[in-house]
């Protein structure tokens, strides 16, 4: 079974992974499937029906708001980076913690590079599927880079300002 | 100035050391080229025409003397002993040594400096007022907020990876020295008719391939307001930017394309929809501007006698006088502008040991304050009146006092093509010729404020759209030719220029900016300036006079 970075009670761990990706052109298979929003607007209710579990993979132009209304049923939403430089997942993982309430796995999968890991983390992100052959230890180091952060962010942890009025 | 404390430090030295590891997976070939390139550009390092350059960050150009003198010793040891001031207010060092990057970064964060995101498509150097805390036309201290802005945009987790780069100028007076209008974002503070604080936010300004002046989005954005606000810009920026298309992939391409009032409306609706969650509470906007107290001043005689006697022995003196000390708020102090722009010199070049010298003058005389400017020079924003004739004496004695502020020798130049790989044309060589044309300083006097900007390419960094004059630099057939354009201005008065005519070949740039002047001096009206005249008369009888000889 392939595998993914988890990030659960601020561990990173190896995890199985059991979701399949599963193509707009491809048959479903048994089990857990992650499809596209095209393929989820015309089959997820059936799907679900059927006892999959579903996760949905958005490409970086699609709008986070078009699952408002799914998220408590999907298991999964995985945001797409097709180059690492694309940033509009950082702001779709942000939007479905913070104005949407989703409390599932927000996965990163595409050109999904260390460099990164620390951003996305700050966002949200909570599951990673690195392109860069990162292992657990290399990702986690990579994360946890900063000691510190300007900003207030998705982790839990302090932001620059918080920790200086402690 | 405001200090680093344990978290500013550590945050940069866990920065230094990430950047040490990625250049060391690089030279070990575990990083490729392509890969490695993004992550270097935001430690500020370019590969250009000869060797690496490293852009190091001055975040609202404000610098002490042990930061200068640290920055003369790295261009010292690690290049050749000079370096390049930016319109961003950026230190460029243009002979570096991919190896030695992470040490010189090391060496920036032993005092509190960095290159951080000083390229790549994230939120830029901001730049403030270079006279910040001097001048007593500021509503506020811009650096107050632009250091609230510095630490926000650094690593910002959702807005590191936008469509394309992104510059925010702070400017809290009605004369704009920051070129607001020519920014992604321009803040201006104002208050409100209650008293409370606030900014006039302008979105969209740039130049590059298609220049724009930034149109107002909001009036009032009071000023607690303001990390939330930028955030709500941001997001509708980082979600609906172009990224198909690098040439059109800046906000002003956004902003044209949807129009002020719908982007404005987006953003109101984003920043409706995310609360206050990210503004800065009180306590650390107090914290920020108590760095910026204002300096202890002497009570001193509004004129000064030491000054004035000096004024009328050295006519040179005298010179400098008129033209590069500028008033100060306080009574028997000044702005000293330390000019960059030595007749046939590089525009914005400082050697080591003339950074030392400022660094030297800010410490004896100049309250440890140095500012560096978007027209590429440096200033010390403290200074007494009775001090200016020793200020002069020593900055004369290294080449940096040119009587030259504002006036057409003070000119704006990218490296061009002697040092970058983007470049078609030269623009330093015809920015000298030009100061060669214009090097008797009764002349440049005589003539006034005339700000001419060159750039090397159609990229824009020496901002050649908003010059009075402006030149840009085309490549013809393997051949150097230039784009005249007159009228521009980046000030408070923000336009493009018009174009003036055909482009010319490189040995006639500096005769045309001759006749351009000549025009001038024929048409103009009593206290016109170049910029009154053009805007009156039109560009009609400064073409006729430029391509006379070719009708």
């Amino acid at each position: 079974m392939p595998t993914f970075i988890r990030l659960h009670d601020r561990v990173f761990s190896l995890a199985e992974d059991p979701f399949t990706a599963v193509g707009d052109e491809d048959t479903i298979p048994p089990g857990d499937v992650i499809i596209s929003l095209t393929r989820f607007q015309a089959e997820g209710e059936g799907l679900l029906s059927e006892g999959h579990s579903v996760g949905v993979r958005l490409e970086s132009h699609e709008d986070v708001e078009a699952l408002a209304y799914d998220l408590p049923q999907i298991a999964v939403v995985a945001l797409a980076f097709p180059k690492f430089g694309d940033g509009r997942a950082y702001t779709s993982a942000r939007l479905l913690r913070e104005r949407l309430g989703y409390k599932g796995e927000v996965r990163a999968v595409g050109d999904v590079l260390r460099e990164q890991a620390g951003f996305m983390v700050r966002c949200g992100f909570d599951a990673f599927e690195p392109a860069d052959g990162s292992t657990v230890e290399v990702w986690e180091a990579a994360a946890h880079r900063f000691r510190h952060a300007y900003q207030r962010s998705d982790d839990g942890r302090p932001a620059a300002y918080a920790e200086r009025g402690e | 100035m405001y200090r680093y404390d344990a978290i500013d430090k550590e945050f940069l030295a866990d920065r230094s050391a990430e950047f040490r590891g990625q250049v060391v997976r690089r030279l070990a070939g575990e990083l490729n080229e392509e890969q490695f390139k993004p992550l270097r550009l935001r430690n500020g390092l370019y590969l250009q025409l000869h060797a690496y350059m490293l852009r190091i960050a001055i975040p609202y150009g404000a610098v002490n003397p042990t930061q200068l003198r640290k920055l003369a010793w790295i261009s010292r040891t690690y290049d050749k002993g000079y370096g390049h001031f930016t319109t961003r207010t950026n230190l460029q060092l243009h002979w570096i040594k991919l190896a030695d990057a992470p040490d010189i970064l090391e060496h920036l964060a032993q005092v509190d400096m960095h290159a951080l995101q000083t390229s790549g498509n994230c939120i830029r150097n901001v730049s403030a007022d270079p006279y910040a805390g001097a001048t007593a036309e500021e509503i506020d201290d811009p650096r107050v907020w632009a250091e609230a802005i510095r630490q926000w945009s650094s690593l910002h987790p959702e807005f590191s990876w936008l469509p394309r780069k992104f510059k925010i100028a702070v400017t809290a007076s009605p004369k704009d020295r920051t070129a607001a209008k020519t920014h992604d974002i321009g803040l201006h503070l104002k208050r409100a008719r209650d008293g409370s604080l606030g900014f006039e936010v302008m979105v969209g300004g740039g130049l590059g391939r298609m220049p724009y002046i930034a149109p107002t989005v909001r009036q009032f954005l009071p000023a607690p307001r303001l990390l939330s606000y930028l955030e709500a810009i941001l997001r509708v920026y980082n979600r609906h930017g172009r990224r198909d298309n690098i040439h059109k992939a800046r906000i002003k391409v956004l902003v044209a394309a949807l129009g002020r009032d719908e982007f404005a409306s987006q953003v109101e609706a984003e920043w409706e929809k995310s609360g206050t969650a990210s503004d800065l509470p009180d306590t650390e906007l107090a914290r920020i501007r108590g760095a910026f107290a204002p300096k202890v001043f002497e009570t001193l005689p509004t004129v000064s006698e030491a000054l004035e006697a000096a004024r009328a022995k050295t006519p040179a003196f005298a010179r400098f006088a008129r033209n590069n000390l500028k008033p100060h708020k306080v009574a028997g102090y000044t702005i000293v502008e330390v000019s960059l722009k030595a007749i046939g010199a590089t525009p914005g070049d400082a050697s080591a040991e003339q950074m030392e010298v400022v660094a030297d003058l800010a410490e004896r005389y100049g309250q440890d304050d140095i500012r560096v400017t978007h027209e590429q020079n440096l200033v010390l924003p403290h200074v007494k009146l009775d001090d200016a004739p020793a200020v002069w004496a020593a900055l004369n004695a290294a080449g940096l006092a040119t009587p030259n502020m504002n006036l057409v020798s003070d000119i704006i130049a990218c490296p061009g093509l002697d040092y970058c790989a983007l470049a078609n044309a030269r623009a330093i060589s015809v920015a000298q010729n030009i100061a060669q044309k214009f090097a008797d300083p009764d002349l440049a006097e005589k003539v006034g404020e005339l700000k001419v900007k060159i750039s090397g390419c159609i990229n824009a960094c020496g901002h050649h759209h908003v010059g009075h004059i402006g030149i840009l630099g085309v490549d013809k057939k393997g051949e150097e030719f230039y784009q005249l354009t007159l009228g521009g201005s980046g000030a408070e008065d923000a336009a493009v220029g018009t174009a003036l005519g055909p482009a010319l070949p490189y040995n006639r740039v500096a005769e045309a900016v001759d006749t351009l002047v000549e025009t001038y001096l024929r048409e103009r009206h009593d206290g016109e300036r170049f910029l009154d005249t053009f805007r009156r008369t039109g560009v009609a009888p400064f073409k006729e006079a430029v391509y006379a000889d070719v009708h």
